[in-house]
């Protein structure tokens, strides 16, 4: 039959777009496809140009690289957009904030580069606030897991139990206070989350409270000892 | 939005946080949303929380809700916000924490609000209802109900027999809400203002006076012997002895939803509806719909048009439903179909059409809406099997109007056919059922040789007919589970074991046994009422979802609840009823003329069809002027207004 016309082969981007935005509010508690909806129907109404693929059903290039779980919130989540057209990245990201739903909000932008988003996020930092754990207890359980040379926990994944080295992907564990832990993690595959560190401390100790609240406060390429600006900074290996 | 407000006051945000963390799909609860409304609490005369009892998934998308949430909080003196079922695993962490149940909107406790709005579409709500309320920390019962608690209002179709629900609720609206409620946000306003004249009680009067709001505890309700109802009568004088319906007049100049919310979590129904009319006189004597919305009234296609474009850009959706009873009976689809498809050519919108009519015409609009997509499947409903079935039914349409349409359909490129019918209709047999494999037979038939192709299907979606208040067929006899379960194994043997074309017919049906709730509680009356509450403290709830409902609680509850009063399930759904008997809903006036529905009846027992009053004289059914209303429909010979569109410089 001759209902369905050839697919349509779309012309190359014009411009790429990468975005820092935040997971508040009610926001923290989309999960990575809520937010693409979100996101594709928030394009439309602020009627940016984006580029789209070819294909019988032609969607517009989005790429996303390493999203918070449901129920994190964050401050540092990126997001890189195809353009068919030049546009001005401020008033992209302006035109956006005046029609994202409660709780996200576009935090900064700029020209996409070289090096894949995924590449540049390498480590993240963490507040996790631990409510009801007594005094002292997440500064031990939090040394305890650093004295390990190796630490794994289980999770259940879509692809059945699986085993990750907790302790290889601490950097950083610290407490703030009684009820706060700062943590900086590595990016690795298999990806340790946070919950996977509460879920440690809390094998090593029994009164660390099982319900954290997550928020990454920063992602990007590891530049010395500081964690750079994945839209501006390339990694720079320790000396 | 740029910026989060601080907590609205009475927010119970921060203690729902930890909550919700510990859930499946917490962004259900928690709002947010594009186009969703935070007003401020004291800004305010009026308060309302509107509520489909149902998850969000499926509540959200509601038209109805959509509607009067726009409106309400159109008015600068008036604050509306919403709230859905909850599901059982944030439920208990509600229960264990002591947090009630909120709104999405502020995140601001039900209990709070001054009306309590619960929209019906469907009587399997009624379990919900209960458990929004106690979850809300509210009475149960509107007679235990204190100063200072919402007053709760039922809406949506199922209230026009409000009956099983009389307990429960304080008031029911019947009919188009967006007039009603602004009216009774008035009455609101001016009580308070009159210092709360007569406490709640004092304002249920002064809704019940106007003859316009159902207020069940000012009608007392006596029984004969028999068990069946003697008299509905009102026990104050203020109190009129009927309470008639809404109904909404030219409906351009009510152009909602502009901008409903945008759901962030996945729901049911992702698209911007238009109604692109209201009401359908079609006459199907089955389709509660059809009687209580009378008389049609059309939005022309300019309105059409603009509320596209409009909804478009506010939402960022990009599949648009032009919704009604019955589309293809627009005075001027043809022209909204054509220029709204040429208008959005080439971009990434498209257009659906629900639509059910059974003719040549309906292909022409289906082969318009899918210009560039894919053609895989039109559906019909004919309902009945047989002609006369369908003569029965008032569904006019001959055997070979479908099959010529089926021919169409196949040469113009579709592949799939879903055919739509009910199985348990009054003076069925199994005969008529049977017709449905015949009918289905031919279809393939038809398909094959039409499009040269044996690679054709033909779907046969089939559930069990449950008769509705206000419609010809509500003195009628429901079939028993047993009937329906036993003609649809006939029809899926029957399918089956046919060699040549049963591989090619796919059968989706329902067990009778859901029905039968549903007759109990759409044809019940007030004892009914004991049944529901039983189910539900016995755990029932979200009834409209198969995993959660239980037939045997129900027969369980409605045994032991009914028997003191000397009635029982059968009682309620397999008894026919006579004229003389006084139906529980007899006083609630849907416009339609008690002896024309009767003549109706009779009409469908002698297999007697009737035309639809848009295009013949009036039948006298009584709706225009019982409610002094008109039909309204074109055609304007109208066009869609140019668009003017500024594209944001972005550059
Ligand atoms: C879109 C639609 C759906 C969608 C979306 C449903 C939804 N969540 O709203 C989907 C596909 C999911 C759906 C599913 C079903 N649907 Co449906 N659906 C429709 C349809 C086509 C449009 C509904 C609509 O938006 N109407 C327009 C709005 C504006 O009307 P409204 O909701 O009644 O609201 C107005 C008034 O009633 C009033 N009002 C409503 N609530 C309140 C509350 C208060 C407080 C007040 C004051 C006033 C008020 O004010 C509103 C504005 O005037 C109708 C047919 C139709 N054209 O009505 C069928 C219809 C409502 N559906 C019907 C049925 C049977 C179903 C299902 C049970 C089918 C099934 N077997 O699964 C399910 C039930 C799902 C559920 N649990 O709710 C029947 C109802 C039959 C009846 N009452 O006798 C209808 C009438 C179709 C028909 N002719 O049979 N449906
Ligand atoms: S009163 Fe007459 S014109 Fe009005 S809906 Fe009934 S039959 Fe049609």
């Amino acid at each position: 039959m001759a209902q369905r016309q050839p697919p349509v082969q779309q012309a190359p981007p014009a411009q790429r777009l990468r975005l820092r935005y935040a997971k508040r509010g009610p926001g923290r508690f989309t999960s990575h496809r809520d937010f693409g909806r979100a996101l594709e129907r928030a394009l439309r109404r602020a009627e940016i140009p984006m580029a789209y693929s070819s294909g019988f059903s032609p969607h517009p290039r989005i790429s996303y690289a390493n999203a918070a779980p449901t129920s994190a919130a964050s401050e540092a989540e990126y997001v890189e957009l195809a353009l068919a057209e030049v546009c001005d990245p401020q008033k992209v990201a302006a035109a956006l904030n005046d029609v994202l739903p409660h709780g996200f909000v576009i935090l900064d932008v700029a020209e996409g580069r070289p090096e894949s988003l995924g590449d540049l996020l390498q480590v993240s930092d963490w507040k996790m606030t631990l409510a009801g754990a007594q005094p002292g207890v997440l500064g031990q359980a939090a040394s305890r897991l650093l004295d390990r040379d190796e630490y794994t926990v289980e999770r259940l994944t879509k692809n059945g139990m699986r085993t990750f080295d907790v302790r290889a992907a601490v950097l950083i564990l610290r407490a703030i206070d009684d009820q706060t832990l700062a943590l900086r993690s590595v990016h690795q595959t298999p990806l340790v989350r946070p919950d996977d560190v509460v879920t440690a401390l809390r094998q090593l100790d029994a009164r660390v409270p099982a319900q954290a609240l997550l928020t990454r406060l920063a992602q990007g390429p590891l530049v010395g000892e500081r964690i750079g600006d994945p839209l501006r900074e390339s990694p720079v290996m320790q000396p | 939005m740029t910026t989060l407000p601080t907590l609205p006051t009475h927010s119970l945000f921060d203690r729902l946080e930890p909550l919700l963390a510990q859930v499946s799909k917490p962004i259900q609860y928690v709002g947010g949303e594009h186009n969703s409304v935070v007003k401020a609490w004291e800004d305010v005369d009026v308060r309302w929380c509107l509520s489909y009892p149902d998850a969000y998934e499926v509540g959200q998308p509601n038209q109805g809700v959509a509607i009067l949430y726009e409106i309400l909080n159109e008015r600068d003196w008036i604050l509306a916000e919403r709230t859905y079922s909850i599901w059982p695993d944030m439920e208990a962490r509600m229960r264990d924490a002591g947090v009630p149940q909120f709104t999405l909107d502020a995140h601001r406790p039900v209990r709070m609000f001054d009306v309590l709005g619960v929209s019906f579409s469907t009587e399997l709500g009624y379990t919900n209802l209960l458990n929004l309320l106690d979850l809300s920390g509210m009475s149960l019962h509107a007679a235990d109900r204190g100063e200072d608690e919402p007053i709760v209002i039922a809406g949506g179709h199922a209230a026009f027999n409000p009956e099983p629900i009389a307990d429960f609720i304080d008031v029911a609206v019947l009919g188009d809400g967006e007039e009603a409620s602004l009216l009774i946000s008035d009455i609101i306003r001016e009580w308070k203002a009159d210092g709360r004249e007569g406490g709640r009680e004092g304002l249920l009067l002064r809704l019940a006076s106007t003859g316009a709001f159902y207020v069940p505890r000012f009608y007392d309700v006596d029984y004969l012997d028999d068990g069946r109802i003697q008299r509905v009568a009102p026990n104050r004088p203020e109190v009129p002895f009927q309470v008639r319906k809404h109904t909404l007049m030219n409906l351009d100049e009510w152009p909602y939803p502009k901008k409903p919310i945008v759901p962030m979590a996945e729901t049911v129904h992702e698209r911007y509806s238009v109604e692109i009319f209201r009401g359908c006189t079609r006459g199907c004597r089955f389709c509660q719909a059809g009687m209580i919305t009378r008389p049609v009234r059309e939005r022309n296609i300019e309105t059409i048009g603009a509320m596209v474009e409009g909804g478009l850009r506010a939402t960022g959706l990009e599949e648009i439903g032009l919704l009604s009873l019955s589309s293809a009976d627009h005075s001027e689809i043809a022209e909204v179909t054509r220029q709204l498809a040429d208008r959005y050519e080439g971009s990434n919108v498209s257009l659906s059409l629900p639509s059910t009519r059974v003719d040549a015409f309906n292909i022409d609009l289906a082969n318009e809406l899918s210009r560039n997509g894919r053609r895989s499947g039109l559906t019909f409903a004919p309902e009945g099997g047989s002609e006369r079935m369908r003569k029965v039914i008032n569904k006019m349409v001959t055997e070979d109007d479908l099959i010529n349409t089926v021919a169409a359909a196949f040469s113009s490129g579709w592949r799939q056919v879903k055919l739509y019918f009910m199985c348990g209709l009054p003076t069925e047999t199994d005969e008529d059922v049977l017709a449905i494999a015949d009918l289905a037979r031919r279809v393939i038939e038809t398909g094959r040789r039409a499009s040269g192709t044996r690679d054709i299907r033909c779907t046969v979606s089939i559930g069990g007919f449950v008769p509705k208040p206000h419609t010809p067929f509500q003195w009628a006899a429901q079939a028993s589970a047993e009937t329906i379960d036993h003609r649809l194994l006939l029809l899926r043997d029957t399918i089956r074991q046919d060699r040549n074309y049963g591989k090619a017919i796919g059968l989706r049906y329902h067990d009778g046994k859901p029905g039968v709730i549903e007759g109990l509680l759409s044809r019940g009356d007030r004892r009914v009422g004991r049944v529901i509450e039983r189910v539900w403290r016995e755990g029932g709830k979200f009834d409209g979802w198969n995993e959660h409902f239980s037939y045997e609680r129900w027969v369980a509850a409605a045994t032991e609840e009914l028997a003191p009063y000397g009635v029982d399930l059968d009682w309620y759904t397999v008894r026919e009823r006579g004229y003389e008997e006084v139906l529980p809903w007899d006083h609630l006036d849907a416009g339609l003329d008690r002896d024309w529905l009767w003549e109706d009846w009779q009409d469908a027992l002698d297999e007697r069809e009737v035309e639809d009053c848009r295009w013949t004289p009036c039948f006298d059914c009584g709706v225009c002027p019982q409610m002094d209303t008109d039909i309204q429909i074109g055609p304007t010979g109208k066009v869609l207004l140019p668009l003017m569109v500024a594209k944001p410089n972005l550059a």
